[in-house]
């Protein structure tokens, strides 16, 4: 525990803003992502990096407030993230068996 | 010291997942995400969280990214695909992403947070702590995730099967 003693004190270093600083922007880049990619595997992934900022922000708060609680939820937020990428990436493939492509552009039946 | 950590991850995380975006093969995508993954891997290690860094590092680059490197390569997508076609989508997508972080910073600048001293208890992250919360207050969803996920595996080879009857 004594490894774990000296990273707390070497925490003081780092306000608790930088992490918030840090999740922000990476959701950002994961909003921009979604809108900007064509490829519907890049959105999926800009997704997982939101759910990702997310957990991160969590994280650290429930670390500052010596709260365990905020660590659960990550771990359920891990949870939905991985059964939601496994549905996704089927859908995926159905999308790709029916249209030939992973472009968003082909998905305009709804469209009119 | 650690601030040097800090910055180098934050600075590693923010240039894949930047990289990621402006990546023209997907899998080169999937691969840059991958070390983003490794480097907020880091960060959790740093916050004292040690069990969410091990699970992440299972979960994200053992399951999730190799299922859609999986993806990728049953494809077999031939033809490159690039970013939206016309060029004003590309920069109203640029344009709202960089909107929201503006909104979101304004939010996060405005609102005073309580001077949070550096986490006092070592023992937040550690996988008995993070046990006993989840075996007694989480107890209940703990053990829904586990239908969530089985009927998401029920639903994912219910979707993919051809259907030979037509029906």
């Amino acid at each position: 525990m004594d490894n774990a003693v000296a990273l707390s004190e070497q925490m003081r270093a780092i306000p608790l803003q930088n992490f918030i600083m840090l999740s922000l922007i990476l959701f950002s880049i994961g909003v921009m992502g979604i809108l900007m990619r064509r490829n519907l595997i890049v959105v999926f992934l800009s997704i997982e990096l939101m759910l990702n900022a997310i957990n991160l922000m969590a994280a650290s708060f429930s670390s500052y407030h010596n709260d365990p609680q905020g660590q659960a939820f990550v771990f359920f937020i891990m949870v939905v993230a991985a059964a939601e990428v496994a549905i996704g990436l089927a859908m995926l493939v159905m999308i790709y068996r029916n249209t030939k492509s992973i472009d968003i552009n082909s998905l305009d039946k709804l469209k009119w | 010291m650690s601030q040097i950590f800090f910055y180098a991850l934050s600075a590693v995380a923010i240039a894949c997942s930047l990289l990621m975006l402006f990546q023209r093969n997907a899998m080169y995508s999937v691969l840059y995400l991958l070390v983003c993954f490794f480097s907020v891997a880091g960060l959790y290690i740093m916050l004292n969280a040690q069990f969410l860094a091990i699970v992440h590092i299972i979960v994200y680059a053992g399951a999730i990214m190799v299922l859609f490197l999986y993806v990728l390569m049953f494809l077999n997508l031939n033809t490159p695909s690039i970013f939206t076609k016309s060029n004003m989508l590309r920069l109203a997508a640029i344009l709202t992403g960089g909107s929201l972080f503006l909104l979101l910073f304004a939010a996060f600048y405005q609102t005073e947070l309580v001077q949070l001293p550096a986490p006092t208890v070592d023992t937040t992250g550690s996988v008995q702590t993070l046990g006993k919360v989840l075996f007694n207050e989480f107890l209940i969803p703990f053990e829904l995730s586990s239908v969530l996920f089985l009927s998401a595996m029920v639903g994912v080879i219910i979707m993919n099967k051809k259907d030979k009857s037509n029906g």
